[in-house]
């Protein structure tokens, strides 16, 4: 019972960055990024580029990917969005443009790498970093398994649910403790009062945006260690398990995404455990589930029902 | 002479009377048959997209639900053809019934817990668990039944059914009322509109039309895995088609399926990922510029488009 307790709550950090971003874009734009999936995939190949391409360890593709997909994001908004906002039902029809700009993506990262499966061993994430973990955990310094209450676990799952702590730690400080992200929450909660005050809230969005993206190709760079491969093809399923999170937290609070993340990740490694054959369903019941029973989220205040 | 009866002179009658020949002087049975499933699935989108405003992006799911209510009454009671068809369409009136409770979430959440539904519904199907019922992930083989040209037969009868209902619905007060509530249901419900029985009403024949499709499409090709008829192609192709089209119209999302599907037949086949990316950058050119379809062309100008 412990191993599917930890694991799950390894996996469900991963999971909460990888549904956070998908939450600003949300939250903020009423957009819903079906491409956030295949943001993912591209941060997977950053990491797989810096890997075999560059010969240096996978964790060097957190910052790059970060930058390069939040100035991606800064343009695609600029290019995408105020025109998509015109439109007399915007909520819907993004789902149709970031679909179609789903398929653009899947068909260039087809064209140009291939179909095959890509996979990195997982011994080299943060395996210049086995020095300063021998530093503070004692031992050799190696990148093997780490022990924790007597059950080893995979060096790269608790490298990423490191990262991931951080990277929504950082969320969370851009939201509460800057301007910028306080203007975000005013968006977020009323935009149209948002506006009337005198917010910018073109600029605004489009920083979340950029963000939103970043932080995705972030949770990509991770994506081959915790799913084992990726293919070009592998967005979508992505993007689904990333509602699963967002929806069971609740939208524009990043904490609740991480607690949605949590158990979202224990209750995946406990059916996985005593039910395998039905896990492949969970994400999909939890979903309806929750947006039936409790439609504003765990931590949610906010109604969203017809 | 009233409009209803122009719409099916000069719409739909000529239409199915055109799919009826068809056959007897175009070779490739398959695209005909292939054609009208998505003609009834595009008209299908439409009824529910079109006259209400929500956007099923789990559709396949009755599609895929009516092709197994076919393929086990055929498999377990030997029923025949045309009657385990109509089973297929009361199966995903009766999955319509239970996702009732969706309609009460709006906007994106609704096609976000729609799309998570027909997940659900397939991996349910897949599971190797239930093999003695459904097959499992292995398919299904329904020799006994096969007959291409009684199955085109019932396609096109099918078809004629959708085109029907939508026909009644651009013509009659209760299609007015549900645009009414699309467009503000608050005052549709003040001017006397039962807000709920009207959505209710246009969800299942929404759902009949795509259970029925999925019948006469496993009569059809009779050999069919649980990933072919639970595609998220189908509900996606039908959604861009009843939008390139223009919705809420009869003709549109016929001309849309003539237009993007002729195409995709066209290049689809031979260059994959080519097709895929043109196809993307035109779904996203269509939202950005045309949002409400081709037809948008001609009513612009002041025309009354059918």
């Amino acid at each position: 019972m412990l191993y599917p307790l930890i694991a799950g709550v390894l996996f469900g950090l991963y999971f909460s960055l990888v549904g956070i971003g998908l939450n600003l874009v949300f939250g903020v734009m009423r957009i819903v990024n079906l491409a956030h999936g295949d943001f993912l995939m591209l941060g997977a190949f950053v990491a797989f580029g810096i890997y075999t391409v560059a010969g240096l360890d996978p964790l060097v593709g957190i910052p790059i990917a970060f930058a390069l997909f939040c100035i991606a994001g800064l343009l695609l908004y600029w290019v995408l969005v105020p025109r998509l906002q015109r439109a007399r039902d915007p909520e819907m029809l993004s789902f149709i443009l970031f679909f179609g700009f789903s398929q653009v993506i899947e068909a260039l990262t087809t064209i140009v790498f291939g179909t095959s499966e890509r996979s990195i061993p997982s011994r080299e994430l943060a395996n210049s970093l086995a020095g300063v973990r021998a530093a503070i955990f004692g031992g050799e310094p190696t990148n093997g398994p780490f022990r924790l209450l007597g059950l080893s676990f995979p060096a790269s799952w608790v490298v990423a649910a490191t990262v991931s702590v951080i990277a929504i730690g950082c969320v969370y400080l851009y939201l509460y403790r800057t301007r910028l992200g306080t203007l975000t929450r005013a968006v977020m909660s009323r935009r149209d009062e948002a506006i009337a005050t005198g917010i910018n809230v073109d600029r605004v969005s489009a920083a979340a945006f950029g963000i939103g993206l970043g932080l995705a190709a972030v949770a990509g760079v991770f994506a081959p260690f915790m799913f084992g491969s990726f293919t070009p093809a592998f967005g979508i399923d992505a993007t689904v398990t990333s509602f699963v999170v967002v929806v069971l937290g609740s939208l524009g609070n990043p904490l609740g995404t991480a607690l949605g993340g949590i158990v979202y990740g224990v209750s995946y490694m406990i059916v996985q455990t005593y039910l395998s054959s039905w896990a492949d369903l969970l994400p999909y019941v939890l979903l309806i589930a929750i947006l039936l029973l409790r439609p504003s989220g765990l931590l949610g205040r906010r109604v969203r029902v017809a | 002479m009233p409009d209803t009866v122009r719409h099916y002179l000069f719409i739909a009658v000529p239409l199915l009377v055109v799919l009826a020949v068809a056959p007897s002087v175009y070779n490739n049975h398959l695209l005909l048959f292939n054609f009208v499933i998505f003609f009834i699935l595009a008209q299908g989108v439409n009824i529910i997209y079109g006259f209400t405003g929500y956007l099923p992006f789990g559709y396949v799911g009755f599609f895929g639900a009516g092709a197994y209510g076919f393929a086990i009454m055929v498999m377990h009671l030997n029923a025949p053809a045309p009657l385990a068809v109509l089973v297929g369409g009361a199966v995903a009136v009766v999955l319509g019934l239970i996702l009732t409770p969706l309609l009460r979430l709006s906007g994106a959440y609704f096609s976000i817990a729609n799309l998570a539904a027909a997940l659900a519904v397939l991996h349910l199907i897949a599971n190797p668990a239930l093999e003695q019922i459904t097959k499992g992930p292995y398919g299904v083989a329904l020799n006994g039944t096969f007959n291409p040209t009684m199955a085109y037969a019932g396609g096109i009868l099918i078809l004629a059914l959708t085109l029907g209902i939508v026909v009644y619905l651009k013509n009659s007060s209760f299609g007015l009322a549900l645009q009414a509530v699309r467009e503000d249901s608050f005052s549709a419900s003040m001017s006397g509109v039962s807000v709920v029985r009207m959505r209710t009403i246009a969800w299942r024949a929404s759902a009949l039309v795509a259970g029925l499709a999925g019948g006469v499409f496993a009569w059809y090709v009779s050999v069919f895995y649980p990933d072919n008829v639970f595609s998220a192609d189908f509900s996606i192709f039908a959604i861009v088609f009843a939008l390139f089209g223009g919705v809420a119209t009869i003709s549109g999302p016929l001309i849309g399926v003539i237009i993007l599907y002729g195409i995709y037949n066209l290049i689809g086949f031979t260059t994959p990922q080519y097709f895929q990316l043109i196809y993307g950058l035109l779904i996203m050119a269509l939202v950005l510029f045309l949002p409400a379809g081709l037809v948008s062309l001609a009513t612009r100008r002041g025309w009354n488009v059918p």
